[in-house]
């Protein structure tokens, strides 16, 4: 993809995964870095992506439903190591 | 053989190896809801996905002796789970649920931009604000994770909470680098905003 203009906080934002993948080409991430030189917003809104990323990370996985988790534990006490 | 796992991924698998119920839990606890939602990525209903997993887990202990860790524990239970599901998905003659990823999805609500006619269009005409987040902050993350379509609920548990790489998302779901791009970012964008929703 090739950004022909300036980039406004609108394309920013609809960027942000594609910068924080690096899957920008060089000279977008150049764009992208640039318009945060300037943008607070957008700077802003990039430390919120990062710190919801973090926060994300962070979750306790959720619990298998405990029947499933009881008939998995069933098979492994009934399959022995050969 | 095991040099190539980490530590942790070593100790696991040996557990196993072992018939050792400490080192089943602790897979359980790590793997067992995400191998879950891999499996209703493939098949029509939740019922058939926790068959899914119960066959995908007699091929994991079948292959645990086997299993020379060339790919990380979680890659390999992640792929004999999809290759168990795309079996039974095929079986019950349904596609995956990725054909569409959604219409076009805003990340923010355009009203917060400068319109056309201002002199800086596309611009913040509202732009976020920056703040701290609490441990309520949490709770909020995990309703707007809930509320996700499937596909993007699905991508982001994976990337975000289990720590896969997109790559490792990718093979689990069979997913083209786009549009695991694509689910991730759209979900991601949901999620800031609820949190951001919930700090104003």
């Amino acid at each position: 993809m090739r950004l022909d203009r300036e980039l406004a906080c609108r394309d920013i934002v609809e960027l942000v995964t594609r910068y924080l993948e690096h899957a920008l080409p060089p000279g977008d991430r150049e764009r992208f870095e640039e318009h945060l030189v300037f943008c607070d917003g957008c700077g802003t809104y990039l430390d919120q992506m990062r710190a919801t990323i973090a926060a994300t990370g962070r979750l306790e996985p959720a619990a298998l439903p405990a029947e499933l988790e009881a008939r998995l534990l069933e098979a492994f006490r009934g399959w022995r190591p050969a | 053989m095991e040099e190539l796992l980490s530590p942790e991924d070593a100790r696991l698998v040996e557990g196993l190896r072992n018939g050792d119920e400490a080192a089943f839990r602790a897979v359980m606890r790590e793997y067992g809801s995400a191998m879950l939602r891999v499996a209703q990525m493939y098949v029509s209903s939740r019922a058939v996905a926790e068959e899914v997993v119960q066959e995908a887990w007699l091929g994991v202990l079948k292959g645990i002796g086997r299993f020379e860790g060339r790919s990380s524990l979680k890659t390999w239970l992640f792929r004999i789970v999809a290759n168990t599901a795309k079996t039974r998905g095929v079986r019950e003659a349904r596609s995956i649920p990725f054909s569409a990823l959604g219409d076009d999805e805003d990340a923010v609500d355009p009203d917060r931009f400068l319109g056309p006619e201002e002199r800086f269009p596309g611009h913040w005409a509202q732009p976020p604000e920056g703040r701290v987040l609490g441990d309520e902050a949490m709770q909020v993350i995990e309703r707007a994770i809930e509320r996700l379509p499937p596909a993007q609920r699905t991508v982001i548990t994976l990337r975000d909470l289990h720590g896969l790489s997109a790559e490792e998302v990718r093979n689990a779901l069979d997913l083209t680098e786009t549009n695991q791009r694509v689910l991730l970012h759209r979900a991601r964008a949901k999620v800031r905003s609820a949190l951001e929703e919930y700090m104003r």
